[in-house]
Formats: structure tokens, C-alpha cells, sequence
């Protein structure tokens, strides 16, 4: 029995995101006395294989045909693969990728699934979960039934793992091609290119709200300000459905969830589905106008004034 | 053209839920609900295409629940959709046994195209989707922020990832689940809603559609989180700097 961890990558490295849910495995493994086993799907992977072999055994599905992550057959591999290797768990990451993904994969594998999970314990022999519900307002203890299991968990509630002293061996998985479904044409992505860190693996995130009204505008006060602190940029799903910030900033219930040692909340309410994606970061700022607002409930810093002023003033204080 | 669209009854997302103190589940009395917003969103979508396509689109919205469920399900006739119709079941549910009641309406409705939340905003769980897709070995698209016919039954959608905006093409049938951003959905009108407090909701018991809703996961228990910071306010960003880098230590 295996325990299967499905990697993200882009191209070149297994994302850090997957080092998490791969940590987590092994704590499982250890458990169980399943063996670990890495999972990496996509085309021209020699590389990406080669450095996730660093953290444990890994199974290629390598074809031209897995190029881009279409649901249909990322699924049928993960699915043929956890069959193959008599896995008992398959564990993710809880990102896009393996949300949109996993839960097709399970629904053809007849498992039970758990995602967004943060944390677990054994309760005679029985794996109990926890994963938050309500926008993160409560906490649900959950216990699944039957095999396999699929997990996603977040990454930023687990340490990353360890490379192996000796790298893993590399199990080629031979893709049938002629049993592929081709649900869906993939056209392409379109994203916003950056040089600042990724938002979840950032350990340290300056977001904007409401009070920007551009993206020049953002920019010069958020984006300088992250630039001045080595951090990424997060936004509130204000911006997002205004066009000022790419969807791929957005923190949140609906958003990415991030958990970093510094967060930096300028012009944000503290809406609960904005605080769903933040409130486990170890130290939050808040900068707003309004000294009644519900982020300053989750703050652990406070500054009340006017976001124009405060950020070239931070700014300046910083390079002191 | 059939669109079956999938509603959820939720609570408001206006208040924050209450957990009962023995962890039972939330605190239900004097709450507000609500249709699922992505539903909402979804539901007015396959307005939108209705619309689009003059006549011929035929929008059935399909709640499983209890009977109060029928609330929100006539908020969705007034908003217009053709049908409304509940999958009578007091019991727990999950995203797999969703999906299988969801499966089993879609071989009784046989639509072209299914259209739901991504998210139901009570158990945040982003899955039934792509499960029923999974159960049907239909073509699924997840978090669509924008959806175009690019031929009859060929739909082009842009589906918002962490890394960007992706574009993919399905062919019909497909299962789309929907992202905030697709579209602000409409008011329900008084005289609508009064109008549809009229209407019939067919109700449909599970053993009628052959299924038994399963669920593979079970809350033990549900516990209420508080962040409740002591915030130290701080008089200006002499201050601020000073303490994150003193005290704190994060920068
Ligand atoms: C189903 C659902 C899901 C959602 N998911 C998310 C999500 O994932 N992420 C998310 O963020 N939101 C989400 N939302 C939206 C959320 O409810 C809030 O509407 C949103 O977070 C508010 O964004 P905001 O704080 O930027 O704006 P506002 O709430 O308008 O707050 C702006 C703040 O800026 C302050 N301000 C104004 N001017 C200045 C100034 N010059 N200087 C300093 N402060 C100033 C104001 O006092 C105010 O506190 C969701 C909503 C729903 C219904
Ligand atoms: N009881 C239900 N009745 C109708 N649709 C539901 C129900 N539960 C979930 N759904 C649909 O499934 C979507 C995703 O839910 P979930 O996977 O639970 O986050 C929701 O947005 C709804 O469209």
C-alpha cells in the first residue's frame, strides 16, 4: 500500500507548496507502514523528476498529450496510478490545481475526500481530520470512510520536508494514450508576470483594499511598500472584481490562503472572507482611516490614518 | 437547451455563524439563509444565456434538502428560472453524495449543461463539481470567470487558477462551476417573489431517483475559531518599524 503524493510543478521544480503535503504523508506513512510515493504528471518532466526524486520515490506520466492540467486526464492518470500502486491515501496540496482536479479523481475512485485540511490526530487507529468551514469561522473535526482517502492540505499550516539522503528511484508510468479522455481543448493561461514572491510562500504579504482605485495607484503604495519588505502583494476581492488587481492576488475564503510571518493590511474592513485567508499569519499590521474596523480584531499591530500618507512614511522609516 | 443549476441553501454570509457549545453544528435559530452566492451566480448565468438564445433554453434549479429548502428555490423561480425542483432528504449530506444525487437528476433531466457554485459557502468544500463530473465522465471547467458559446454545444470558458486566468474549450455536455467575478446576479422582484410563492417546486424523493445519499464524510464535531488579537496601537510608523523590528522580529 502506498500513500501517493500528487506534486504540482512548473516545468522545472515540484512547487513548496507540494513539500508540505508530502511532509504530511510521511507522518501518515509512519502511522500506517505505507510507503511514500511522489506523483508528477506532465510533459517533459527530466527535471522536475529528477528534483522531486530528491524527497522521495516518484512515478513520471510523462506524454505530450499531459502537457497542460485539463481536469479529464490528470484525473484518469491520478486514478489509474492510485489503483496500480494500491494507494491508500493520495495527498495535495490545496491549490487550484489539485482542487480542480482531486475531487474528479475521487468521484471516479469512489473515495472519500477532505480538503483545505489543517491539521489531524488518531483516535484508536482512526484518522481524524481538521478543515475549516464557514469562511474559517469554524473548525470541523471530520472522519472519512472507506478507501483511498484523498487529502488536500494547506500548505502553510505544515513544515515542508525534508530531502532524503538518497534520492528516490524514478518508476516511469507508461501513459496509454488510446485510453486518455479529451474532454477539453486547452487554450492557454494568461498571468500577470511578476518578480516578487510567490503569495503563499511569501514571508511577507502587503495587501491593498478598497481605497486603491488603480493599478498604478496600487503599485505605488502597496507594491513599493512589498518591494521595501521583500514581500508579495495580496489584494481583497474588491480590487479583483474592480480589474485593479489580478485575480491571483486575492486573499481570502474564495482566495488564496496565506499564513506568513508578516502581513500588512493596508485599507482593508476585515471582512470574514477577507480575514478567512489570513488571520494564521503570525504577525498582522493594520493601516486604516477607520479605528473601528474589524481587522484591527485580528491585528496585532494598529495605525490608524490614511494609507497615502502612512505607506511613504513606512517606506521611509524602512530605509533607515 | 437544458441548464440544470444546482442551489444551495447556505446561511447569510452577512453574520458570522454561531457554533452550539456541544459542537453539534451552527446555532440555526433566527438565521438568515440565503441561495449559495455562486449559485446565485450560476443561476444567472443560465439567465443570461437564456436570454442570449431567445427561446428554446430551459432552466431548471434543483435544491437536495428538507423542506425548507423550498424558500430559496422559489427566490430562484423569481428570479426566473422554468422549474424548480427538491430532492426531498433530511440528512447529511457531502460533496459525494451530492454528486450522486446530482448524477442520478442529470439521467433523469438529461441536460446539456450543468452550472453550479464552486463553492458552497456553509462547508467550503469546492467539490461536488468536479465530482459529478467525475461520476458522469462529463467535460468539467472550475471557477469560470467568463463563459462564451463558441459553437452551438462548444462553450469557451476563462477559469480563474492561482496562476492566472486560464482559457479552456468544452464541448456540451459539460459541468461548469462558477467564480464571483462571472457576473453580479439579479434581484428577485416583489412581484416576482409573490408570484412565485404561487408556483409549484416538484419534490422528488431519493428512493424515486434510486439513490441513497451516502456521505463518505462525517463532522464529528465543529468547533468555533476566535482570533481575538490583543492589537497594540501604535502612533505612527516611527513606531510601527520600530516594533516590528524590535519587538516582533519579522523584519
Ligand atoms: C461568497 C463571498 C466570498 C468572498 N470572498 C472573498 C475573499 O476571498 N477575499 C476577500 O477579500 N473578500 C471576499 N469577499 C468580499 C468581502 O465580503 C468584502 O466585501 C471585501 O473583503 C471588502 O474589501 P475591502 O476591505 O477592500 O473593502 P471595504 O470593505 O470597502 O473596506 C475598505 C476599508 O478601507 C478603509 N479606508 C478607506 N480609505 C482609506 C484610506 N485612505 N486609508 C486607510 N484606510 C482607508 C475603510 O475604513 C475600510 O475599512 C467575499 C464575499 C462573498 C459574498
Ligand atoms: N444540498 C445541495 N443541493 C443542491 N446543490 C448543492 C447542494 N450541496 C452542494 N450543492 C452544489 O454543489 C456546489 C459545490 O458545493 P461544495 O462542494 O459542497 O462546496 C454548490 O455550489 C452547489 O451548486
Amino acid at each position: 500500500m502506498s500513500i501517493l503524493v500528487v506534486a504540482e510543478h512548473d516545468g522545472a521544480h515540484a512547487r513548496p507548496g507540494s513539500s508540505s503535503a508530502l511532509a504530511v504523508a510521511r507522518d501518515l506513512a509512519a502511522h500506517s507502514g505505507e510507503r511514500v510515493e511522489l506523483l508528477v504528471i506532465g510533459r517533459g518532466l527530466a527535471f522536475v523528476a529528477a528534483d522531486a526524486a530528491r524527497f522521495a520515490p516518484v512515478i513520471v506520466a510523462d506524454h505530450p498529450l499531459l502537457a497542460n492540467p485539463t481536469a479529464d486526464r490528470y484525473a484518469h492518470i491520478i486514478a489509474d496510478v492510485a489503483k496500480a500502486r494500491e494507494a491508500g491515501s493520495i495527498v495535495a496540496n490545496s491549490t487550484t490545481f489539485a482542487k480542480d482536479i482531486l475531487p474528479r479523481a475521487s468521484a471516479m475512485l469512489s473515495a472519500a475526500m477532505a480538503g483545505d485540511v489543517t491539521g489531524y490526530s488518531f483516535a484508536n487507529g482512526k484518522l481524524l481530520l481538521r478543515r475549516p468551514m464557514y469562511a474559517g469561522a469554524a473548525m470541523a473535526t471530520v472522519a472519512l470512510t472507506g478507501r483511498p482517502l484523498v487529502i488536500t492540505v494547506r500548505a502553510s499550516a505544515f513544515p515542508a520536508a525534508e530531502p532524503l539522503a538518497e534520492p528516490g528511484e524514478r518508476i516511469v508510468w507508461s501513459v496509454d494514450a488510446s485510453t486518455l479522455p479529451n474532454h477539453s481543448e486547452y487554450v492557454g493561461l494568461e498571468s500577470r508576470p511578476t518578480l516578487r514572491p510567490e503569495l503563499t510562500e511569501a514571508r511577507v504579504v502587503v495587501s491593498g483594499g478598497r481605497p486603491f482605485r488603480t493599478g498604478e495607484e496600487f503599485e505605488k503604495y502597496v507594491g513599493c511598500l512589498a518591494d521595501a519588505l521583500n514581500g508579495a502583494t495580496g489584494c481583497t476581492r474588491a480590487l479583483v472584481d474592480a480589474g485593479i488587481a489580478p485575480n491571483e492576488w486575492q486573499v481570502g475564503q474564495t482566495g488564496k490562503v496565506v499564513a506568513p510571518q508578516l502581513y500588512v493590511a493596508l485599507g482593508i474592513s476585515g471582512a470574514v472572507q477577507h480575514l478567512a485567508g489570513m488571520k494564521n499569519s503570525r504577525v498582522v499590521v493594520a493601516v486604516n482611516t477607520d479605528p473601528e474596523a474589524p481587522m484591527f480584531s485580528v491585528a496585532t499591530y494598529g495605525l490608524v490614518g490614511d494609507v497615502r500618507q502612512i505607506v511613504p512614511e513606512l517606506i521611509r522609516e524602512l530605509g533607515k | 437547451m437544458k441548464i440544470l443549476v444546482p442551489t444551495k441553501r447556505v446561511p447569510s454570509t452577512d453574520e458570522g455563524v454561531r457554533i452550539r457549545p456541544d459542537g453539534s453544528g451552527i446555532e440555526d435559530v433566527a438565521l438568515a439563509f440565503i441561495i449559495n452566492p455562486f449559485d446565485a451566480i450560476a443561476l444567472e448565468e443560465a439567465l443570461h444565456i437564456r436570454e442570449r438564445r431567445g427561446s428554446g433554453v430551459e432552466v431548471t434549479a434543483v435544491g437536495i434538502g428538507n423542506a425548507a429548502f423550498e424558500s430559496e428555490l422559489r427566490i430562484a423561480l423569481a428570479m426566473g428560472a422554468d422549474r424548480a425542483v427538491r430532492v426531498d432528504f433530511d440528512g447529511a449530506l457531502d460533496p459525494w453524495s451530492v454528486a450522486q444525487v446530482l448524477g442520478a437528476i442529470v439521467r433523469r433531466e438529461k441536460p446539456d449543461l450543468v452550472l453550479m457554485g464552486k463553492q458552497a459557502v456553509d462547508d467550503d468544500s469546492n467539490q461536488a463539481g468536479q465530482m459529478l463530473a467525475g461520476l458522469l465522465d462529463w467535460p468539467q471547467a472550475t471557477f469560470a470567470s467568463k463563459i462564451e458559446f463558441v459553437e452551438p454545444a462548444r462553450l469557451s470558458i476563462a477559469r480563474e487558477t492561482d496562476r492566472g486566468l486560464e482559457t479552456v474549450i468544452v464541448g456540451l455536455p459539460a459541468v461548469v462551476t462558477t467564480d464571483l467575478r462571472l457576473n453580479e446576479p439579479r434581484y428577485a422582484s416583489l412581484p416576482a417573489l409573490m408570484k412565485a410563492k404561487k408556483r409549484p417546486i416538484e419534490t422528488i424523493s431519493h428512493r424515486d431517483l434510486g439513490v441513497l445519499p451516502e456521505p463518505k464524510v462525517r463532522i464529528l464535531h465543529l468547533e468555533q475559531v476566535a482570533v481575538d488579537r490583543v492589537c497594540v496601537r501604535v502612533a505612527d510608523a516611527a513606531e510601527l518599524v520600530h516594533r516590528l523590528r524590535y519587538e516582533a522580529k519579522v523584519i
